[in-house]
């Protein structure tokens, strides 16, 4: 690596450490800066109103450069946890997890456990769309009446978090007008599903949450 | 022996072994591809439900062990730890009968926000907070940071602490598009 390389590496480095990130972007110590760091979540109706879509995003504050080589980890399955009777425990989960340039999803399906350890069910509906390559147009899959897509996109969290920071660090008293959006100009890595909403509990109010996990 | 012609010899070699192997196909035992390997445990890391809840309300000590608690032991475990940090953070919550706009004061709306679950309505409009709708989902265009200052901030009418209660960045730098897969492309 050339020495200018290195002080432009070190010098965001150091940006990076001094400014703790949301929405949970960079949340903990025990994932900040690892492959299963999330990001955010997202959970909205579809352009077809029958669907909803689950957006979880990884890896964050990418620069267009490290967005290049950015890639999901294969010993990290996201997991989409879904609860349709509001006791607060997955009753339904959609796992994603990569494999040679592959996103495979597995799901929705009900667990035969809960809880902070799982394997992935490979007996459950299996559908699989290519990671798009950063700088290639969208690679979308439709399988099983599903939607997928897995690959950097813009990070679309918007927020001044480096004022935020000052404030919480009693350097300001305010935020600004206008405010900086301290994610501008980065990436995330993207998972999309489109799912028909009869597959997760067809009508009233669902709690969703995603959790990242590592292979032991 | 020259080195062109041991070439030749390795792939007419090659060849024979390739045409004997694809003479196994005329059998009846299909060739299966490689399977691929899913065997394994895994375990939890990270978790999130709602927008920066964990960055805002978990006291850094505790920051990882909130990713690893499972949602319905979330608000027992931490629900008194968000009413500090929530009442050391704003003097919206300062005096007795203080709440939101929600209507809830500091002990309800932490407890609401202990357990880190996105609240997703199957039935229609699906946003964090559109005016009229409350939690019923996560667009990629709400601003979601400001909705939760004007909770933390804004007191009951969303008027109070007017410096703190907007971060003044309403939009993503990249428009969001209305068809699959929704995100804009990357910079």
């Amino acid at each position: 690596m050339k020495k200018s390389k290195i002080l432009v590496a070190t010098v965001f480095a150091a940006i990076i450490g001094l400014i703790t990130i949301a929405a949970d972007h960079i949340d903990a110590p025990a994932t900040s800066g690892t492959n299963a760091d999330i990001t955010d979540f997202y959970a909205f109706q579809g352009e077809n109103t029958s669907n909803l879509v689950f957006v979880a995003n990884v890896q964050g504050l990418l620069s267009p450069s490290a967005s290049a080589t950015a890639s999901f980890d294969e010993n990290v399955m996201v997991e989409i946890n879904i609860d349709t009777n509001d006791d607060k425990i997955e009753d339904l989960v959609i796992q994603a997890i990569p494999r040679d340039g592959t996103m495979y999803f597995f799901g929705p399906f009900a667990p035969s456990s809960t809880g902070l350890n799982s394997s992935v069910n490979e007996l459950a509906t299996k559908s699989e769309v290519a990671i798009t390559a950063y700088g290639t147009n969208a690679t979308v899959a439709n399988t099983n009446g599903m939607k997928f897509f897995a690959g950097p996109r813009d990070d679309p969290f918007f927020m001044d978090f480096a004022q935020y920071g000052a404030i919480i660090n009693g350097n300001a008293s305010s935020f600004n007008s206008p405010g900086a959006d301290t994610f501008a100009g980065t990436n995330v890595l993207s998972i999309v599903v489109e799912v028909p909403k009869s597959q997760i509990g067809g009508s009233g109010t669902i709690n969703t949450w995603v959790t990242t996990n590592a292979k032991q | 022996m020259k080195i062109f012609k041991i070439k030749y010899i390795a792939i007419a070699a090659l060849s024979l072994f390739i045409m004997s192997c694809s003479n196994n196909d005329d059998s009846d035992v299909t060739m299966a591809p490689i399977a691929t390997d899913f065997s394994g445990s895994f375990a939890q890391k990270d978790q999130l439900g709602r927008p920066a809840v964990n960055t805002v309300f978990v006291s850094a000590a505790s920051k990882d062990e909130f990713n690893v608690t499972i949602p319905s032991q979330q608000g027992a475990k931490f629900q008194s730890m968000f009413e500090a940090n929530l009442t050391g953070l704003s003097p919206a919550y300062a005096n007795a009968g203080d709440a939101n706009a929600l209507g809830l004061d500091a002990a309800t709306f932490t407890g609401l926000l202990a357990t880190d679950v996105l609240n997703v309505s199957l039935d229609g409009t699906t946003t964090f907070y559109d005016g009229t709708n409350v939690l019923t989902g996560r667009a990629l265009a709400d601003d979601v940071i400001t909705v939760e200052l004007l909770l933390i901030f804004g007191g009951e009418d969303f008027s109070e602490n007017p410096t703190l209660s907007d971060d003044n960045v309403s939009s993503n730098d990249k428009d969001f598009s209305t068809s699959f897969p929704y995100l804009a492309s990357p910079w």
